[in-house]
């Protein structure tokens, strides 16, 4: 004769989902604007065109003055818009960038400071000078704030 | 049809757009820690100058034509990859982000409903690129994979062709064969080209030509009869486009030389830390956990030590993880088995692999349980910690950097670094 043990088996317990609300209920007077709020605007879409084709440069010296532009400026550079007359553009000359006004005067194209202690520089030959991009914003900062700080330690 | 969009002379590209000077001149990109040469400009190619060519080596040359040395600035690498590629998502139908400075892109139905020619779009496409990136490129367009590689060598090696080859006839495709030595062909590594060159293959065509059976036995089975097909051009290769456009990894590998050769347990146990604290990240950036862990510790290749010049050892996590803690903790084990006093070590790195989906890991029976909540949100924080004020903001003690130093004792050198213009506010070009 065998022994025979039983065990007790209970029976399984199928799991029964329930949905979880996770937000949390306020005890007061629901805000009406709620269902309304916005994000802040993103000011590289509002502003920029061609967001990935913009850089940002900075602003060292005050050739552009007249233009408002001034030292530790930020700006936006479109490199894909085509540079036209009269548009402010970030030019390479010799090598080096600089930030002009780009003038055509009587079939001459000219790289123009807006200051008179600095020379207008012309174009002689296109291949001389390359257009790096067109400045389509400048970010100056009225009330000193992080971006005067930042000057203020790199300089 | 496929496209493979490939930049040319990348880093050096990404530094001249913001150095205009360095334009028409030998410039040169050094790897992590100034070690080898990774990125020439054709008037460095020109003097003769190799891709993993060491520094130290070829130093005389660089100065005596005035060549230009770059450290590697790979924040700016990987903004301006990052908007390469987003044009690219923007007008075709689907992009695979190949490696930092190469896309294949889907052209199928393109020529039909879209453009008139693929080879007049594609010229488009490098000169929209040009004019918003700065960075020059090559294009080829053929019906597979493999032949749009092709076409691109082609396109790159071929100053006619104006940087677009498109394989469209039967003919083209057969002349595009001819020009490529077997060795060039994509996925025909140093040993297959050896063996191939005995059996009397030495061209691209002539591999085209050989049968299944031959590729089956000699090239690694159903891959190599693939590859050749690919060639024939019939296309056994899909595009493999990553969902958020970054590169999602099957394996992921963190390592760095050291700026100088270490001994000590704890240095290098502190650049193994930050390698696997690395790795750690980038899998829970892509949602993934590892399975296997790779350790590996190396020698100088130039010194006077004999080789083994590397040592490894892998590891089976009992539970996917990427946890860095534990991640750590098993770094720590794989590197004691390897690690040998008065050795100097010149290069670790932290390998993981068998990566799969974060939270839906095998249980085991000898641990405690699934990772806790707790340490999952730990992790989160940490990630959150760094990206909000910096990388490495928050570490673990081991990858500290010892007090009284500037840097650890693995970072590196990178003494001609450009600063990163387009990604830090105080590295911005500045302009007159």
């Amino acid at each position: 004769m065998r022994n025979v043990e039983l065990i007790p088996v209970t029976a399984t317990q199928t799991p029964f989902l329930l949905p979880l609300f996770s937000c949390r209920i306020s005890a007061g007077f629901p805000s009406p604007a709620s269902d309304h709020l916005e994000e802040l605007f993103d000011l590289n879409r509002l502003l920029l065109r061609h967001p990935d084709a913009t850089y940002l440069v900075r602003v060292s010296g005050e050739s552009m003055r007249d233009a408002e532009i001034h030292e530790g400026d930020l700006l936006a550079v479109d490199k894909q818009m085509e540079a036209d007359h009269n548009h402010i553009v970030v030019a390479v000359v010799e090598g080096e960038c600089t930030v002009k006004r780009l003038v055509c005067e009587d079939g001459t194209w000219w790289l123009k400071p807006e200051n008179p202690a600095y020379k207008p520089w012309e174009i002689h030959d296109a291949g001389d000078v390359k257009i790096w991009g067109v400045v389509t914003h400048v970010l100056h900062e009225i009330v000193p704030g992080k971006l005067s700080a930042l000057l203020q330690t790199r300089d | 049809m496929f496209g493979l969009v490939d930049c040319n002379n990348f880093y050096v590209s990404c530094e001249r757009v913001f150095q205009p000077r360095l334009e028409g001149k030998p410039v040169v990109v050094l790897s992590n820690n100034d070690g080898c040469i990774i990125s020439r400009s054709a008037e460095a190619k020109a003097l003769g100058l190799q891709m993993g060519d060491p520094y130290f080596q070829v130093k005389p040359l660089l100065l005596q034509h005035n060549v230009t040395v770059l450290s590697s600035n790979y924040p700016l690498y990987g903004d301006m990859s990052r908007r390469v590629m987003w044009y690219l998502g923007q007008v075709t139908p689907a992009v695979e982000i190949y490696s930092i400075d190469e896309a294949f892109l889907d052209l199928h139905g393109l020529e039909r409903f879209v453009v008139s020619r693929l080879d007049t779009f594609a010229r488009t496409v490098r000169a929209n690129l040009l004019a918003r990136t700065g960075i020059p490129t090559c294009v080829g367009i053929a019906p597979t994979k493999t032949l749009a590689k092709l076409a691109n060598r082609l396109a790159k090696k071929r100053p006619e062709l104006g940087g677009v080859c498109y394989l469209d006839t039967e003919e083209k495709r057969c002349w595009a064969l001819e020009q490529v030595a077997v060795e060039d062909v994509w996925g025909i590594g140093r040993q297959y080209a050896q063996k191939l060159y005995s059996a009397g293959i030495t061209t691209a065509a002539e591999l085209a030509g050989c049968s299944d059976g031959f590729a089956r036995k000699h090239l690694g089975g159903v891959v190599g009869a693939r590859l050749v097909r690919e060639l024939q051009g019939t296309p056994c290769h899909g595009l493999a486009p990553s969902e958020d456009g970054t590169l999602a990894r099957r394996s992921l590998c963190c390592s760095r030389t050291f700026g100088k050769p270490l001994s000590a347990f704890p240095d290098i146990m502190g650049a193994v830390t930050a390698f696997a604290s690395r790795a750690g990240e980038k899998l829970r950036r892509q949602g993934d956990a590892a399975h296997f862990m790779t350790v590996f510790l190396s020698k100088s290749r130039y010194g006077v030590e004999p080789p083994p010049y590397s040592c490894s050892t892998v590891l089976t996590l009992p539970v996917a993880t990427n946890d860095t803690l534990e991640l750590v903790r098993y770094a720590r084990l794989a590197l004691k088995r390897l690690w040998q006093a008065d050795n100097r070590y010149t290069k670790a790195g932290v390998v993981l692999d068998g990566l799969e989906p974060a939270g839906q890991t095998q249980l085991t029976l000898f641990e405690a349980g699934p990772v806790s909540e707790k340490r999952v949100r730990l992790m989160a924080e940490l990630d959150a910690l760094n990206r909000r004020y910096g990388k490495g903001t928050v570490r673990l003690a081991t990858a500290l950097t010892p007090p009284g130093q500037r840097q650890a004792p693995w970072e590196g050198q990178a003494q001609w670094r450009t600063p990163a213009y387009t990604t830090r506010l105080e590295d911005l070009l500045l302009v007159g």
